[in-house]
């Protein structure tokens, strides 16, 4: 099937972009408003999709508009090609809905900041590259949409460049991100070599006839990229840092959906996952390690955000793990991924919400008893809390209960030691959510006499009620009668692939992920029923470690910027002395030489002429000894 | 008499113009040595062309006479002029192309 209404969904607000950037300090009026209906008119043209595609039947579902023939070289040939199937919808509908809900958002949200329109661009220019990146039918197309959301998040988390420090996080983020990029760069380089062709199907043609090894190759350079864009080990030292960006971009591109591209990536690779196991198990490894990693990172961060970016970085550890279980886990992944961009978004939003009442304070020590002032806040965060930690029948619980069943089900050690992972996570999870929601909402007030928290204004207010509400009931939605996972199934699972032997059923792995819950959060609430204002410095190793987030930037710093630096220097002094000394020393002996020639140009008509005679005689003198 | 007499007798000549080319200031001496070393090679020309039994250093001693009439001309101007505007004839005042 084709269509050709595709096109609008990038086309729009690319456009808003551009118009909004171009139009300058006229727009500044009505840009955010603007901007705000062209993402409200993508959710529809989203909708109207989902709705005729839900009318079609099972393999009918997918539409295709070609929009121009891009790269033709030989036998080579690249189209502009959008495509829209069962994965690409629920992207559509995750991008444009919460995009919007939070351009909603920040129109209050950013009210006080002069750039607001700029802000809004740059969202725009966001919801375009990102909606490019889960609608390209090959490779090269969705590399074009990697780059520019790689690009909105960099604009957008140095938004406030005035401040140096967010100037470098935006510079690190982006950085980061390039490694990653040099991964998706290889996959598509590797896959033209292969399969001659960039097009998904393209490359699911030729993946039956190829061999191992290049599927390994393959999948480990998406997962390479995959593991920059989303924040995964080892390259998730960024995420933190993003957290410098105005809060509705940390919920929409750090926590909703840029962050969540590699999910993406793998789920839409999934035929190449399916053939190499090495590849997949190097994806379950990336995703169990980032798993635990981000938990424990959210355990010791007192600000707010960065205690909510780590556990992003955990819940995309989840969704990656799934990703890496084979067709079991794609849909899981999927729906984990939907559930989470619900919850975290508003979570984010709350977050903003609180700091937006307290003159942008972050730290969770000087909050405190705020549930009474923000009662909304409270409530919208509560529930997306109670997803989180996966408490039935809240979204969370559908998603991260399947994950820890299907870890378990992975078989042998594999899954025992998977299987512990996600449920060590889930409690770790459930106890570091409730550090946070303890200090920020409940206790004693701890903030100054000069904070006068108050709840937000309704723009703001009402884009967290309906996440909230979605965070509720998604999970349900998704889960009954197994929708989403059979929605999914003719992308993901076409083989209809069931999940392996049961180590244990279903109610006991709920029961014991439910058990590991009410640990966390009792752990977490006899802990923190008092919070000094100062945090103690009189603290284990453990959470000494923690609080520098494991040490991923010392890390970072002595393996690879300090012997980079030491590399380039050395680099800089032998350009200096080897390359550019050899052209200083003919140069040098160029001079001396002319230097002393020209003493003999003395401009005496008599010394030339005994020159000459001097030459004419040794000129002879030659010829005499030649011919002797 | 030996005839290779003529030829050292040339060399000589032409030594001398060389030599007073070199060490004289005064331009008219210095371009009659410049003469005289012409005409040492005229005389070798001369000289071989007795050797050799034929004409061809004859014709080429023609040549040079003609050349040295012109340059005569020209080098005499020249000299004059340099004379005329620089109160010398002196080939050391004139360094002008150094400067």
């Amino acid at each position: 099937m084709t269509s050709s209404h595709l096109v609008y969904l990038i086309a729009l607000p690319l456009f808003s972009s551009a118009f909004l950037i171009l139009m300058g300090r006229k727009a500044d009026k009505w840009g955010h408003i603007f901007a705000t209906l062209i993402s409200a008119a993508v959710f529809g043209v989203g909708v109207s999709e989902f709705m005729a595609m839900h009318s079609r039947a099972g393999d009918m579902r997918a539409v295709t508009q070609h929009l121009f023939s891009w790269i033709s070289v030989g036998t080579f040939q690249v189209d502009a090609s959008l495509l829209l199937d069962q994965l690409s919808i629920c992207f559509v509908l995750l991008i444009s809905g919460v995009g919007t809900l939070i351009h909603i958002y920040s129109i209050a949200y950013m009210s006080h900041d002069k750039d607001r329109r700029r802000f809004f661009a740059y969202l725009n220019f966001f919801i375009a590259a990102m909606l490019l990146l889960v609608l390209g039918d090959s490779y090269l197309n969705l590399y074009v949409g990697w780059e520019g959301v790689g690009l909105a998040s960099y604009l957008l988390i140095g938004f406030w460049n005035q401040k140096p420090t967010y100037a470098t996080a935006a510079k690190k983020a982006f950085v980061a991100n390039r490694v990653g990029d040099v991964g998706l760069s290889l996959a598509i380089m590797i896959a033209f070599a292969q399969f001659g062709s960039v097009t998904f199907d393209g490359v699911k043609a030729g993946v039956h006839g190829a061999s191992p090894a290049a599927l390994t190759a393959l999948g480990a350079m998406l997962l390479l990229a995959a593991a920059g864009k989303s924040a995964q080990f080892p390259l998730q030292s960024w995420l933190g840092d993003a957290m410098a960006g105005p809060t509705p971009v940390s919920a929409l591109i750090h926590a909703a959906t840029m962050v969540t591209a590699g999910v993406y990536l793998i789920t839409r690779s999934n035929f190449i996952f399916d053939g190499s196991s090495t590849a997949r198990l190097l994806v379950v490894i990336v995703g169990g390690i980032t798993l635990l990693f981000g938990a424990l990172i959210g355990t010791a961060k007192d600000d707010i955000k960065k205690a909510l970016a780590a556990s992003t970085m955990s819940q995309i550890g989840y969704m990656i793990l799934a990703s890496g279980l084979g067709p079991v886990g794609y849909a899981i992944a999927i729906m984990h991924l939907l559930t989470h961009g619900f919850f975290k978004a508003g979570m984010f939003l709350g977050a903003g919400s609180v700091m937006h009442g307290m003159d942008d304070e972050v730290n969770m020590r000087r909050y405190g008893a705020i549930g009474k002032v923000m009662p909304i806040t409270f409530a919208t965060f509560g529930l997306g809390y109670l997803a989180i930690i996966g408490v039935p029948p809240f979204a969370g619980f559908y998603s991260k209960d399947k994950i820890i069943e299907i870890a378990f089900n992975a078989g042998g050690t594999k899954g025992i030691i998977l299987g512990g992972a996600t449920l060590l996570g889930a409690a770790i999870t459930a106890f570091y959510m409730t550090r946070l929601m303890v200090m920020t909402f409940a206790g004693s007030k701890r903030w100054d006499d000069k904070a006068h928290p108050h709840e937000s204004p309704v723009l703001m207010w009402l884009p967290m009620v309906v996440l909230a509400i979605g965070s509720v009931a998604t999970g349900f939605l998704f889960n009954s009668g197994n929708s989403l996972v059979n929605w999914l199934a003719p992308v993901l699972n076409p083989n209809n692939v069931e999940s392996g032997s049961e180590l244990m059923k279903p109610i006991v792995v709920s029961s014991l992920a439910l058990l590991a819950v009410i640990l966390g959060v009792a752990l977490a609430v006899t802990k923190y029923r008092t919070v000094p204002v100062e945090a103690p410095e009189d603290v284990s190793i453990f959470t000494k470690v923690a609080r520098r987030d494991l040490l991923q930037d010392a890390f970072n710093e002595t393996v690879l910027m300090r012997p980079g630096q030491i590399l380039t220097a050395g680099l800089v002094k032998t350009d200096y002395f080897a390359i550019d000394g050899l052209v200083r020393l003919i140069g040098a002996v160029v001079s001396g030489t002319s230097t002393f020639l020209r003493r003999i140009q003395n401009g005496y008509v008599r010394s030339y002429a005994l020159i000459m005679v001097i030459g004419a005689l040794a000129l002879i003198a030659t010829i005499w000894v030649v011919t002797l | 008499m030996d005839i290779s007499n003529y030829l050292y007798l040339s060399a000589i000549l032409f030594t001398i113009g060389a030599i007073g080319v070199v060490v004289r200031r005064n331009a008219i001496v210095v371009f009659m040595c410049v003469e005289l070393m012409l005409n040492a090679a005229n005389l070798a020309f001369v000289t071989f062309s007795r050797i050799n039994g034929n004409l061809d250093g004859q014709v080429a001693s023609f040549f040079t006479m003609v050349v040295a009439a012109c340059e005569v001309v020209v080098g005499l101007a020249i000299i004059v002029t340099m004379y005329r505007s620089r109160r010398s004839a002196s080939v050391d005042d004139a360094s002008l192309l150094k400067r």
